[in-house]
């Protein structure tokens, strides 16, 4: 199974997932944010950092970058996508995932082992986690505080499409403690928290991130 | 003179070579642009002519004392005659490059340096803080390296004085905007609060890069014909003079500048080019490479062609500008940041300007590579520039500075913490363990730490606030390196020489907690004003005292900096020389952390204690006292101790290690508890205080599992360390139980702790 990782100029964890990749027994591809195919992927995750520096919005830039011309509709017919923290921001910019992320109510950067609940264990990215199931993965980022309007947030809740919430103290604000939300489908996960760096015995808080990439490749060969 | 900071001897036009010879009695502005009359006296002589304007601007930013260790330079020889070996193999590059370099094996090398950005950082924090941090990862580029990780030793002022609430916030949230932007873990440090800092905070930079042995660059311009390319960012109006006004002057002697001093910082077009030197690096387009920083053009071009063997041409007019109105002297004066300068073969050249189009990376040919002797360079088709690079570069003047020993340490050194009153009661010692665990300087640091991205790339396996930082450089074998930094100046401002030793020592000592090697040495050495008597005293003991403990080690100096005029009027700083210790680890998975994560394991402290308070955190924190002599410094122990370290962690002896050092054993055992919540029960000699505050160096305390203490006995046997057992941890335990000590909860352990900065900075 290969798994695409896209790189925009200003990513940083993009080697870190294609290593998560590896470890799950994927078959990591790099994708150039300028790439005009997808390459045959079966998946794609979208790494965290700061596309194109971040100055204007997080996301705001890369969401017009010619690979998303070829994602956005892939995504939308079902092609497994993970945004982590930079990318989920770009998957929100693209409205692939409603609402936004903003700057923390704290207004600091935060790096931070954090405790999360897993939420919803029937999407592509989730599927060896168990709901209910609680997780430890680390956390950074400058603007991770998840907004939307209350009738969205109560579709999200409605439709079990919170896929993992903060606990214990909110890291930045995000409402509802919403710490990673999911599309209709179930293809398309956006998360804050960093799973690539929960991999590795000895390297991060746990290995409790291994599982999202077993679970995307999981759910492609029951696919 | 006009306001200028450059003033023109003309108004017609610029200032040529031709016109320079004609006009020798034309009136020059060296005194503002920081240089000496006998300085300017001697450029005069070089030339055999007056300078143009542009050669005298080269040479006032290249002769300040940041660029051309004027003041520091004789003492820093004596770095040189330690021999340029490591203990696991040789040194491939030494002082004078950018960074050193190391080899760690396997065919891997590493290179790190520290350096200073202090007074920008005064100026304007969070620029400050960020352009230095940028500054040092560039040094590490210009090696062929890839920067795998960064460190930040800081020092404020007073926690409550409104200088370090101005500063603090503005210098983290800089280190933290440039460096979390990069991608580059960081990954340890030092904060450090005390009043002599106060209009002197201390900014220190460490970035530690891995490159294999076949792609070490060294930044010089051969080949007849080769391109001088410089990449990067525009040059701006920012950062003129920077480290000739701001870092070689005291700020009350600074003048008025038209142009901001400080650079600023683009973290994004860091990152771009970060990787697309690493793409011209695989590519093997670079013939040598040199980062712009200090001192701007004028330092990358003079630097390049003084280590080659030829000439250089530059036409300046094509170096591409955000300010079209700046001035050529301000071009080759201009410090703006993110800029590289390449030395590239003709025949390379399209292969290079395709690498650099792919990352959008702008890059111009200002000139190339000539069989003369002198670097020339052209403004709108004149010769402004006409010197041997060399004289630029290299041959600054060189001063033996006045060195006195300060008159005030006698009565400093007579006036001794052993006279202060102790705790006497169980009550009375639970009460002081507290007071010094909430103190700035050993309270918990999340607030600014948690500012920092430590877990980028995935290779950090220690951090803060373990002793030291350890990443991975090769995934395939686990190889690693260890990183710490550490200076206690409260010691080196008692003395010197024993205090430069200890900061050396106790960074030797953190590198081996986590079972590392140390092999190799790089220093900050931040001082006063270099034309006090005192402070040069001070200075050279520090370096007598680095350069005989290196030799104790076995472990060379490799590079490092100096930051002079670190001082408010006539008050200076303590003597702070920041030693940073770099080990390596065959394999990271056997690196020992440094809280101990379950119940059931012995505790032992290795080292012996002595009757040590002067300068002690006891004695700062409870009496507001600072005196006496240093702890006794052993060099031989510390490696004794090092060895047992390094081997337990080999031999899976031992399952976590704490260095001792500020707040003793007291803190090492608190922090010990709180780090993973597991308690502790003590039982230590009849002599409780000293035993948890004396500050005796050469100590750790280790926890290992029961089945594992004779073979602990038998490492410290062999080698010769002193071996006693404190306790065991225990999971049923809430908190620390002391014998003689009322005992104290985690809860009340992580409120004294934790509170302290949050408190301040909200």
């Amino acid at each position: 199974m290969k798994i695409g990782v896209v790189t925009f100029p200003g990513s940083l964890d993009d080697h870190d997932s294609q290593r998560a990749i590896r470890l799950a027994g994927g078959k990591a591809v790099s994708l150039w944010h300028a790439d005009a195919d997808l390459h045959g992927v079966d998946a794609v995750v979208l790494p965290g950092g700061f596309s194109y520096g971040d100055y204007l919005r997080a996301g705001a830039i890369a969401r017009f970058a010619p690979v998303m011309d070829k994602l956005v509709p892939a995504a939308q017919g079902g092609l497994p996508v993970l945004g982590i923290c930079n990318g989920f921001q770009v998957l929100c910019e693209s409205h692939l995932l409603p609402g936004a992320l903003i700057r923390n109510d704290h207004r600091k950067f935060i790096c931070t082992d954090q405790r999360l609940r897993v939420e919803n264990d029937s999407t592509a990215w989730t599927g060896d986690f168990e709901s209910g199931q609680e997780i430890l993965i680390a956390l950074k980022n400058g603007e991770g505080g998840y907004v939307a309007d209350e009738a969205t947030l109560d579709a999200l809740e409605g439709e079990g499409r919170v896929a993992f919430r903060y606990l214990g103290a909110n890291p930045n604000g995000s409402y509802r403690d919403i710490a990673g939300i999911t599309n209709e489908r179930g293809n398309v996960v956006g998360l804050m928290p960093h799973p690539e760096h929960c991999v590795e015995s000895g390297f991060g808080p746990s290995t409790d991130g291994l599982a999202f990439f077993t679970s995307v490749l999981h759910s492609l060969v029951d696919a | 003179m006009t306001d200028n900071i450059i003033q023109a001897p003309s108004t017609e036009g610029v200032d040529t070579v031709g016109r320079a010879a004609e006009s020798p009695d034309v009136v020059q502005p060296w005194a503002q642009l920081g240089l000496k009359e006998e300085e300017y006296a001697r450029i005069r002589e070089i030339l055999g002519r007056r300078p143009t304007s542009a050669e005298l601007a080269m040479y006032s930013v290249m002769w300040s004392e940041h660029c051309s260790y004027k003041s520091s330079k004789v003492h820093l020889r004596r770095f040189g005659d330690l021999p340029a070996e490591t203990p696991i193999g040789k040194q491939l590059a030494g002082i004078g490059e950018n960074a050193g370099v190391v080899d760690i094996g396997q065919g891997w090398a590493v290179t790190f340096k520290i350096e200073s950005h202090n007074h920008p950082s005064y100026i304007e924090p969070h620029q400050g803080a960020a352009t230095g941090v940028g500054g040092i990862v560039r040094d590490i580029m210009a090696m062929g390296a890839r920067p795998i990780a960064v460190m930040d030793p800081l020092r404020f002022g007073a926690l409550d004085h409104p200088d370090t609430l101005r500063v603090l916030p503005g210098v983290v949230a800089g280190i933290g905007g440039y460096g979390n932007c990069l991608g580059l873990p960081n990954i340890g440090g030092e904060v450090v609060f005390d009043e002599c800092y106060q209009g002197n905070p201390l900014v220190n930079a460490l970035c530690v890069g891995a490159l294999r042995h076949e792609d070490l660059h060294l930044a010089k311009a051969t080949g007849v014909g080769n391109k001088v390319v410089l990449f990067g960012a525009k040059t701006g109006g920012d950062g003129i003079g920077g480290v000739s006004v701001l870092a070689s002057e005291t700020f009350d002697s600074a003048g008025p500048t038209k142009r901001p001093s400080v650079q600023v910082g683009d973290p994004f077009a860091e990152k771009v080019l970060i990787e697309c030197c690493l793409d011209l690096y695989r590519a093997g387009v670079v013939e040598g490479i040199q980062d712009l920083g200090g001192a701007g053009l004028s330092c990358a071009t003079s630097e390049l062609a003084s280590a080659g063997d030829g000439g250089m041409t530059i036409e300046l007019d094509t170096v591409p500008l955000r300010d079209a109105s700046l001035r050529p002297e301000e071009i080759l004066m201009s410090e703006s940041q993110e800029r590289m300068m390449a030395v590239v073969a003709p025949d390379q050249l399209e292969e290079f300007l395709a690498i650099t189009d792919r990352w959008d990376v702008e890059a111009t040919v200002l000139g190339e590579v000539t069989d003369g002797t002198h670097l020339l360079i052209s403004w709108h088709g004149e010769t402004i520039v006409d010197v041997p690079p060399r004289s630029v570069a290299h041959d600054g003047p060189v001063y033996e500075r006045p060195m006195q020993r300060p008159a005030y340490l006698d009565a400093l050194q007579a006036d001794s913490a052993l006279g202060l009153t102790r705790p006497s009661t169980p009550a009375e010692l639970r009460e002081q363990l507290l007071q010094v665990l909430a103190s700035p300087n050993i309270c918990d640091k999340s607030w600014i730490t948690d500012q920092y991205d430590r877990y980028v790339r995935g290779n950090t396996s220690l951090a803060m606030p373990d002793d030291a930082g350890v990443v991975r450089v090769d995934e395939s074998t686990g190889l690693g390196v260890a990183l710490s930094t550490d200076c206690n100046a409260r010691f080196a401002q008692l003395d010197p020489y024993a205090g430069a030793q200890l900061a050396l020592a106790e960074a030797y000592r953190n590198v081996a907690t986590t079972g590392a090697l140390p092999v190799a040495v790089s220093d900050c050495l931040n001082f006063g004003s270099p034309e006090d008597a005192g402070v040069m005293w001070q200075f050279s003991q520090a370096v007598d005292g680095i350069v005989d403990g290196c030799r104790a080690f076995g472990v060379p100096v490799t590079g490092g900096n100096v930051s002079f005029y670190n001082q408010t009027g006539a008050t200076a700083i303590h003597p702070t020389p920041v030693l940073s210790v770099l080990g390596v680890l065959e394999d990271v998975a056997r690196r020992t952390p440094s809280g101990w994560s379950t119940g059931g394991l012995y505790l032992f402290q290795l080292g012996a204690t002595r009757e040590e308070f002067d300068g002690s955190e006891w004695a700062g924190v409870v009496h507001d006292h600072l005196g006496g002599t240093p702890p006794r410094v052993d060099l031989a122990a510390e490696r004794a101790l090092a060895d047992v370290l390094v081997q337990g962690a080999r031999d899976g002896v031992l399952a976590a290690a704490h260095d001792l050092s500020q707040g003793g054993l007291a803190v090492a055992l608190m922090e010990g508890v709180l780090r993973h919540g597991i308690g502790a029960r003590i039982s230590l000699s009849d002599n409780v205080f000293t035993d948890l505050f004396s500050e005796s160096a050469a100590r750790a305390v280790v926890a290992v599992a029961p089945e594992h203490a004779d073979a602990l006995a038998s490492l410290c046997d062999e080698h010769g360390v002193e071996m006693s057992a404190i306790g065991v941890t225990a999971a049923e335990i809430d908190g620390l139980q002391i014998e003689g000590v009322d005992s104290m909860t985690l809860e009340e352990l992580r409120r004294a702790h934790t509170d302290t900065l949050p408190a301040v900075f909200g």
